[in-house]
């Protein structure tokens, strides 16, 4: 593996700098307590006139009173971090955010892709001075050994691992990075690269500076694996769009719409995953309104969840304009295609079953497509149960006596003169345990006009005949 | 004359039909499940890509066991049948010791303003094997719809309607209507059947 290491050395200047029209004008971050503002760090034109970073305000504002002042915030590091891990993702799968001020690349994958190390490193230089950030960049077989070339010497790079260890060697011991202040005291006692630190005694070393120092030594130098919190990009996509102006039908919300659908699937084919609910707001002057769209699968279909959408959209009444729209789907779980046979007798299919389904629950509501399965219980209203989930085979019913194929809701009375007794009585007497009891004989009958009726009767009589199925 | 056709070009479009002699129909059929009927059919089955209309005098006359063979067939095979607003709750252990795999039955509730949706939608798809509807109000444009959805989508759908539109003409493929014989038994006469005059024999279930 090669490590590309980005060193980012002014990461909260670089990110107030880039979004200002005139980034030569002396500006200062400013942080500290407020009795004691101190200088966080200042940009180029503020430490040609001797500021630097540390500095008191007063002081400052003594030595140049144009300085331009910007409060530190000290989480914009990190989130700043974060936005360039995610850029740098689109460089390498193998991306480490996890020391503070640089990112780490592995980009040995990358060159069939990208070309070779040259290529990538003018690609990076070029990508990241758009954005807006300096930085340095170094090259190495371990991810600990590019972080140092890159404090050493901009552009760096190693890919022999004997040659590594060979420039390794002539590190000073203090530009090591070497955990805590090990550096300095060993620069004080006199050993000054990292080949003599290395020749010392390695129990006397752990001894004096801990385990520490040693583990930094074996990978820096690849003795020892480092193990590296890749990054991953965030589980959630959230996209707004602003109208700018008001909208008060349905059909001019479309075409943003499907931008933003087609954004959504093209985010989810780079993360391979898919979704399976997601909200659309539709954002008013002062309130919002939440439009829900929930599939039983994961789908990244930019057609199908257009359809769907749209679908679910026309049936909300919009009682004041929108202004923006803001799609935010919270789970991406992964995406499982669908797989089909090679020789699919039914190849002329135009929607397949789950599309089908998500078309049908759009408009007729999400409990609208189910199944049944039979249960064990002997009372015929309890012996079926509804199956919503999509997925599970149906497992037999005990055997029984012949049963209709319809089944009312509940028992109506059967009123019919001439009615024929086919068969029975059975007998059902259960239900003691739930409280509802049934106590019942069941008939088979035929009506006047030829239908087969089961319809029940209380114990020993023929009479007061309750329908309670067909035998269609 | 560039108006003239070949009749022979008429006639093997299906176009122009040669009166008093039958045309060729291909026995390409969705056998039944009950020998007596596919004898009857001139396709001996289902029509394919097609509308069946079934005609019932009321709910409960042996509908469902004339297709029941079909749909356990279709099902056990893995393909899907869709039920559109039933009329009343399939009861699953009936259904399955017919011999349906209730895994690949679903029902669709919709109201009967969105049954014909429901119904065309899933005709035409071609993701179901067979398509059941009730489509009690459908009217002969819609059942025209209809037609033409199975056709597109490849897939047999089943109309079941009351009797009483037996008289009316329906661009369905097959219309069978239920009757009862002197004595009572309950037979299925054919009363319109496509490639072919309708036979005069019924169907009566029980007898075979």
């Amino acid at each position: 593996m090669l490590w590309a290491c980005i060193l980012l050395p002014q990461l909260a200047l670089d990110a107030v700098l880039r979004r200002l029209p005139d980034p030569a004008r002396p500006l200062a971050l400013v942080g500290g307590p407020a009795q004691l503002r101190t200088l966080h760090a200042v940009n180029a034109t503020a430490a040609a006139a001797g500021l630097r970073a540390g500095l008191r305000l007063t002081a400052a504002h003594a030595l140049l009173p144009e300085v331009a002042l910007v409060d530190h915030d000290a989480q914009a590091e990190s989130r700043w971090q974060q936005f360039l891990a995610a850029w740098a993702y689109r460089h390498s799968s193998q991306v480490g955010a996890q020391w503070p001020g640089c990112l780490l690349l592995e980009v040995r994958a990358s060159f069939g892709l990208l070309g070779p190390w040259p290529r990538i490193e003018a690609r990076l230089r070029e990508e990241l001075t758009a954005l807006g950030f300096s930085h340095r960049i170094a090259m190495a077989p371990t991810p600990r050994a590019a972080h140092v070339l890159a404090g050493l010497r901009d552009g760096l790079s190693v890919s022999n691992p004997a040659a590594l260890r060979d420039l390794l060697d002539r590190v000073p011991v203090r530009r090591a990075r070497l955990p805590g202040d090990a550096g300095e005291r060993l620069h004080r006692m006199g050993l000054r690269d990292l080949r003599s630190v290395r020749a010392l005694p390695a129990d006397g070393l752990r001894r004096r500076f801990g385990a520490a120092v040693l583990d930094h030594l074996a990978r820096l130098y690849g003795d020892a694996d480092d193990a590296l919190t890749l990054y991953r990009p965030p589980d959630r996509f959230d996209l707004r769009i602003e109208l700018g102006y008001d909208v008060e039908s349905h059909t001019p919300l479309l075409f943003p719409l499907r931008r933003m659908i087609g954004d959504l699937c093209t985010y989810l084919s780079i993360r391979d995953g898919g979704v399976q609910r997601f909200t659309l707001r539709l954002e008013h002057a002062i309130a919002h309104t939440d439009v829900d769209v929930g599939l039983l699968a994961a789908e990244r279909e930019p057609a199908l969840l257009f359809e769907l959408t749209r679908s679910r959209l026309e049936r909300v009444q919009l009682e004041r304009p929108v202004v923006a729209l803001r799609l935010i789907a919270q789970e991406l779980p992964p995406f499982v295609p669908a797989t089909r046979d090679l020789f699919d007798v039914r190849t002329q299919q135009n929607l397949p079953w789950p599309q089908l389904r998500e078309r049908l629950r759009a408009r007729l509501g999400d409990g609208a497509v189910h199944r049944v399965a039979p249960t064990c219980d002997p009372r015929p209203e309890r012996a079926w149960r509804r199956v919503d989930a999509d997925d599970g085979a149906v497992a037999p019913a005990p055997p029984r006596p012949p049963r209709p194929a319809w089944l009312l809701a509940r028992p109506v009375p059967l009123r019919d003169a001439r009615l024929r007794l086919v068969s029975g009585p059975e007998r059902l007497e259960s239900g003691w345990w739930d409280g509802a009891d049934a106590r019942r004989d069941y008939y088979v009958l035929e009506t006047a006009q030829g239908q087969r009726a089961w319809a029940f009767a209380p114990p020993g009589e023929q009479g007061g005949w309750m329908l309670h199925g067909w035998f269609a | 004359m560039g108006g003239a056709i070949a009749i022979e070009a008429l006639l093997a479009t299906q176009t122009l039909w040669h009166a008093g002699r039958h045309a060729a129909i291909a026995a390409d059929g969705e056998p039944t499940g009950h020998a007596a009927l596919d004898a009857l059919l001139p396709q001996r089955g289902w029509p394919r890509r097609a509308l069946t209309e079934l005609l019932l005098p009321a709910d409960g006359v042996g509908e469902l066991a004339l297709l029941m063979p079909t749909l356990a067939r279709f099902t056990q095979a893995g393909a899907t049948v869709a039920l559109i607003a039933p009329p009343y709750l399939p009861y699953a252990p009936a259904w399955q010791a017919a011999g349906v795999d209730l895994t690949h039955l679903q029902l669709i509730d919709a109201a009967a303003r969105d049954a014909l949706w429901a119904f065309e939608q899933c005709l035409r798809s071609g993701a179901c094997a067979a398509v059941l509807g009730w489509p009690a109000q459908a009217d002969a444009a819609a059942l025209r719809r209809l037609q033409v959805a199975a056709d597109s989508g490849a897939c047999l759908g089943f109309a079941l309607r009351d009797r009483r539109h037996a008289d009316n003409p329906s661009p369905a493929a097959l219309r069978l209507v239920h009757t009862r014989t002197g004595d009572g038994t309950g037979v299925w006469q054919v009363r319109k059947c496509r490639g072919g005059p309708a036979p005069v024999q019924a169907f009566a279930p029980g007898a075979c």
